[in-house]
């Protein structure tokens, strides 16, 4: 039996569409996931001398400290993103196999999710320094294999709450106020749950609760599912009540209006737009690698530069250059249909500068680091609105990639996002603002750099109907190739 | 009035259709029939410009769909769910398909209250978004958004299937109204034989992209077709 899903799994991996792909996209990918292996490892070794170097204490104990809120937080990025096991086993269900297999293999496929290995490459680095540093072995041992079951239950956690908003929520709520609390200094939780963890260290013997947990975890996880396997069950998908909403206070915009209304619409109510708001506000928080010091090549003005686009534009770039992906369900209709390009376009450019001036309103808290942090971002945002926004619809419109609202696949990238001509407009988006900054820089001053960055962005505005029209002239020219790609449904 | 000249669409080595002459008179109801394959919708595809033609042209109330959008504003059809925008509840999608037919919210909504009927309680305010909806029901949507805003010609691609016998007598009395507005020209395939010659004053059958039979339709068609239809068995 366990063959047939293991050779279903197999066929599943090397038949989906993004392992055909060019070599050279291949190469690429796999020196990307180096890179951040190497990332993440060297923050695994590191976190060590960070925590030791910033005089905070004991490594282990301040790891301990926050070890609730990493569970935590695991907690929430898994439910909000970790893929259930239940949509690939329906056409099984009447298939001979015995359902406590068919449960057990799914389950079973969770644990090799990269939810749970990505702990790995901190854990397991961060052990070892533990042992290299003399702490004894036992206790260490005792520690992490705590902390291994921890996150595995943390796995089976998820899929029991799964889909169990009114379990989830309230979770996250007090964990989120307990964080509150702790910052202002009103109540410390991590004073009661660190001696939890500190435990598994002082007495590794201990390490066998979170074991027991995990046991209870998975068995209940098996249970409830095993329970649950019928279509309108557990392996039903949720439908969301729908609300009509008119939004009236758009019509002023006229027919961009009306696509607006629809732009608005679909962010808010499918959960791939979702999950792209949810990134592009993680994008704020990259700035802290730049203006806090902690990486020594990026502290330069220069790379500030850098960071203030990517501060201001997180949804720009993760929305942007997917448009017209979003509509690619619905292509068709749009395509006969008597639509204005030029309005459909301005009411995807608008949502672009919306969220960028929110962006920028939001990062002030970078002012805590210095005006001149600050004054990176703003000018970021300025090149964004002037030149960015116009290059990523441009560079959008090259992209055929069909989007499937209802799934996170595929969220974070996707292999057609980097073909060539995509790849030549990263070259204006990203570097010619840094270059502009070292001319100003050289020229005259830091300051006048920024404002040359500035000024660059300004002048950007008035290229928009040109670019516009360009833009214009591909959609046209490329009507029929897109459509067909639109329909090569999960391609 | 339609016009398909020399028209033929070819993927690699298969033809797909090759039509020398089809002409589609204004007002007409003219019905597609054809087994799978037969190039019903690549037709009907060719007609909105949705693919491209390998030969000859397509126009319609002479605009040649390729080169000019100006058939837009009065064409409209419904082919598939890929005209409906899933994450809308059906009002939404109304008045969003009027709004780009420059119809008001008032004048949607005197549309659909023709169709009260026909939607039987289970489309306005279902509190349900379109990808929730059933197949039929989404169907029925899809059709009716097709009529928004008098268009001059409406295509329909299979509109009888997934639909309940009771919805399928009512959708044919809908064609049947609009069919008898002169100036409405409507295109229908279908792979129900009964329902098509009750609502096509024409019928064309293609088979592998070829115009085989052009009938006008009497009382002895159903019996002529199913004869065609049952010697492609042998």
């Amino acid at each position: 039996m366990f063959r047939h899903f293991i050779r279903l799994q197999w066929k599943s991996f090397v038949r989906s569409a993004s392992f055909k792909t060019e070599i050279w996209f291949k190469i690429l990918m796999a020196l990307g996931a180096i890179y951040f292996l190497l990332v993440f490892l060297s923050l695994g070794v590191g976190s060590y001398f960070i925590i030791e170097k910033a005089g905070l204490g004991d490594p282990l104990r301040v790891v301990n400290r926050f070890m609730i809120y990493y569970l935590a937080f695991d907690l929430y990025l898994r439910y909000m993103l970790q893929k259930m096991p239940v949509m690939n086993i329906r056409p099984l269900l009447y298939l001979p196999f015995k359902k406590s297999e068919v449960v057990r293999y799914s389950l079973g496929k969770t644990l090799l999710s990269f939810f749970n290995i990505s702990h790995a490459f901190f854990f397991i680095p961060f052990s070892i320094v533990l042992l290299v540093k003399g702490y004894p072995v036992l206790s260490v041992l005792g520690w992490h294999l705590a902390c291994f079951a921890l996150i595995f239950a943390n796995n089976f956690l998820n899929i029991l709450i799964n889909n169990v908003d009114r379990i989830f929520y309230p979770l996250i709520l007090v964990l989120a106020l307990l964080g509150v609390a702790q910052y202002y200094g009103w109540f410390d939780v991590t004073a009661y749950t660190a001696p939890v963890f500190d435990l598994f260290y002082d007495q590794p013997w201990t390490a066998l609760l979170p074991w027991v947990l995990l046991v209870v975890a998975a068995v209940s996880a098996f249970r409830y599912f095993k329970k649950h396997l019928y279509l309108d069950a557990g392996l039903s998908t949720k439908q969301e009540v729908g609300r009509t909403e008119d939004y009236t206070w758009l019509n002023r915009f006229g027919n961009m209006g009306t696509f607006l209304k629809n732009d608005i619409k679909l962010i808010k109510r499918n959960k791939r737009s979702r999950t792209t708001v949810l990134v592009s506000f993680l994008f704020l928080f990259y700035g802290f690698f730049f203006f806090t010091g902690s990486v020594e090549a990026y502290d330069n003005p220069a790379m500030q530069v850098f960071a203030g686009i990517f501060v201001s534009g997180g949804f720009l770039f993760t929305f942007g250059q997917y448009v017209p992906s979003w509509d690619s369900a619905y292509y068709p209709l749009m395509m006969s249909q008597n639509i204005r390009y030029r309005e459909y376009l301005n009411s995807k450019w608008w949502l672009i500068v919306i969220a960028t001036l929110v962006s920028t309103v939001l990062a002030v808290f970078y002012l805590y680091f210095g005006w001149k942090a600050y004054l990176a971002i703003i000018v970021g945002a300025i090149y964004n609105l002037g030149i960015n926004s116009y290059l990523v619809l441009w560079g959008g419109a090259y992209i055929k990639t069909p989007i499937d609202l209802g799934s996170n696949k595929k969220a974070f990238g996707d292999k057609q996002a980097f073909n060539g001509k995509t790849l030549l407009l990263i070259l204006p988006k990203l570097l010619l603002p840094i270059l502009v900054y070292l001319l100003g820089d050289w020229l005259w001053n830091e300051t006048a750099g920024y404002l040359l960055v500035a000024l660059f962005g300004i002048l950007g505005f008035s290229f928009k109907d040109r670019v516009f029209q360009l833009i214009e002239k591909i959609y046209k020219k490329e009507k029929y190739k897109t459509l067909l790609a639109y329909k090569q449904k999960g391609a | 009035m339609i016009l398909a000249e020399n028209l033929s669409k070819t993927y690699g080595t298969q033809t797909v259709l090759n039509i020398d002459n089809l002409e589609i008179p204004k007002g007409q109801s003219f019905g597609l029939v054809g087994n799978n394959g037969a190039g019903k919708t690549t037709l009907f595809s060719l007609l909105l410009d949705l693919i491209e033609p390998t030969s000859g042209k397509i126009t319609n109330q002479g605009v040649e769909v390729r080169t000019s959008e100006a058939w837009k504003p009065f064409t409209s059809a419904f082919i598939d769910e890929s005209f409906l925008i899933g994450y809308l509840t059906p009002e939404e999608y109304f008045y969003f398909i009027g709004e780009l037919r420059g119809q008001s919210r008032a004048d949607v909504d005197a549309l659909l209250a023709n169709f009260e009927d026909f939607f039987h309680g289970e489309i306005l305010a279902q509190k349900k978004y379109l990808r929730d909806l059933s197949k039929g029901n989404q169907k029925k949507v899809g059709i009716v958004a097709s009529l928004i805003g008098s268009p001059e010609v409406v295509i329909l691609d299979e509109p009888f299937a997934n639909l309940d016998p009771t919805t399928q007598i009512r959708l044919k009395k809908v064609i049947k109204e609009l069919a008898d507005q002169r100036e409405v020209t409507v295109l229908v395939s279908s792979h129900d034989l009964i329902h098509v010659t009750e609502v096509c004053e024409r019928i064309v059958v293609l088979q592998k992209g070829e115009v085989v039979r052009d009938i006008k339709t009497t009382p002895e068609t159903l019996r002529e077709l199913e004869d065609f239809f049952e010697n492609q068995l042998a």
